[in-house]
């Protein structure tokens, strides 16, 4: 029977309340939101925090708001609604892709995006997703707003740096023109984590080149996020396969995967390469469609 | 602490630790054994209750969270003497072998055809998708869930005709 350790609860009623509960109670507590991460961790007392702050009833953090050329997303919106939603769908198709491979309906229905972001687990879906489409995360602390960029975001597996006594509010993504975006993952059975994904997001130039192109590898120990020498060999080539192939040699050279129960290092190496260059190709046939948003 | 909800539309209030998951809280603090317990890990979906409606794996949902909810478990499916169209299906259908997996099943379709009442088959896999039958028994809880939909959109237009 898995009961996390005994701990105390508080329901914060407020951003400003949530803020102040977590000033109050120090580095031993936690924010929890959906808990889909974090009651199986404290389940195996792989973390252990004294205080709970819930702030699902911060229901003012779940929008999805869409303006000329950003995107925000309230940090308290839920897997569901991002992969329901028409305006993302259109927009940054890469976030259906995704969500779709996320864990499972019900998790979905709980899990948001802000926990995700703040779990930082090397094989979150979500953060590659955020990596390749440039994202800007808005924390609040007791002293006010700041906003870092995606680059900035995680600080090592399960660390962000994101304060004891702050909390990611919203995500935003820049919408531009002439683009698009796809992810693929390859798990072991429906609902799991990646054994390793790939996403891309590709601007088309009006000459048919590839005007500027993010690669995000997920599970397959990527600095940084993004695999930027596959990025820089399409940035400014017309697209063809041999692009693609040659993408997808610099992303699997790039990454430094580990030999685990999903796969081996060699497995992983290859699934970059072969994933790299799937997204790539859809991306750049979503940007091209002639009805797509993208055109 | 105090945790109150409601439960099946009756108002529950129970004093529990703030770790007490809201299975067992169902099941040990207020008695609703209908609901089971499996892997605990949220892997399984056997656990399945709906919060407001959506199917949410209840070993993963504290009791604490839950406060101020609406939760629905198997046993507030029939109103009345009357099986609910869906626990009906899975009778017609043989929806069920062991049993273990059968009321979360069952709410995650409720769920599904409260939202959609003609959902594809496509549709009912994808909603199931989250919870193992042990038995493998998918095909027949998938035809039971088709049943229900049939059913139910039956009565309801037998119902707007005599309106």
């Amino acid at each position: 029977m898995q009961i996390p350790a005994a701990f105390d609860y508080a329901r914060a009623e407020s951003l400003e309340h949530a803020l102040q509960l977590l000033s109050e109670h120090g580095p031993e507590a936690r924010v929890i939101a959906g808990g889909h991460s974090l009651l199986p961790m404290m389940k195996l007392r792989l973390a252990n925090p004294e205080w709970l702050i819930d702030i699902n009833d911060l229901t003012d953090l779940a929008y999805i708001t869409e303006d000329a050329d950003v995107v925000r997303i309230g940090a308290m919106t839920r897997h569901v609604e991002l992969l329901e939603s028409e305006a993302l769908a259109g927009l940054f198709p890469i976030v259906r892709d995704a969500e779709r491979t996320i864990a499972d309906p019900l998790v979905r229905n709980r899990g948001t995006i802000g926990g995700s972001l703040c779990q930082a687990d090397p094989a979150e879906d979500l953060s590659t997703v955020c990596h390749v489409l440039g994202a800007e995360l808005v924390i609040r602390g007791a002293n006010g707003e700041r906003s870092v960029p995606m680059a900035q975001l995680h600080t090592g597996p399960y660390e962000t740096s994101v304060e004891q006594d702050e909390i990611l509010t919203e995500v935003r993504w820049p919408v531009r023109p002439r683009t698009a975006s796809a992810y693929t993952k390859v798990e072991r059975r429906a609902g799991d984590w990646a054994t390793a994904a790939a996403g891309a997001s590709v601007t088309m130039g009006a000459d048919g080149r590839v005007e500027d192109v993010t690669i995000g590898l997920t599970a397959v120990g990527l600095d940084g996020g993004t695999a930027t020498r596959a990025a820089d060999a399409v940035r400014g080539q017309t697209p063809s396969e041999d692009l693609y192939a040659e993408a997808g040699r610099r992303a699997a050279e790039q990454c430094r995967p580990i030999g685990d129960q999903r796969g081996t290092e060699a497995y992983k190496r290859h699934l970059a390469d072969e994933l790299t260059r799937r997204v790539l190709r859809r991306s750049v046939e979503r940007a091209t469609a002639p009805l797509g948003r993208g055109v | 602490m105090q945790v109150s909800m409601t439960v099946n539309g009756e108002a529950i209030s129970r004093e529990v630790e703030p770790r007490v998951l809201l299975v067992h809280f169902l099941r040990d603090d207020i008695g609703l054994t209908g609901t089971h317990w499996g892997c605990d890990t949220s892997n399984c979906g056997l656990c399945t209750v709906l919060m407001d409606g959506a199917p949410v794996k209840s070993c993963t949902v504290l009791a604490a969270m839950a406060a101020g909810h609406d939760i629905r478990t198997v046993e507030g499916m029939a109103t009345g003497g009357t099986l609910d169209p869906v626990q009906q299906g899975f009778m017609e259908e043989h929806g069920l072998q062991c049993g273990f997996c059968t009321p979360g099943m069952m709410l995650t379709a409720r769920a599904l055809l409260d939202r959609d009442p003609n959902p594809s088959n496509q549709d009912i896999r994808e909603a199931i998708s989250g919870q193992l039958c042990r038995c493998t028994g998918y095909t027949n809880i998938i035809k039971s869930i088709r049943w229900a939909a049939d059913h139910q959109s039956e009565t309801a237009g037998a119902a707007t005709e005599g309106s």
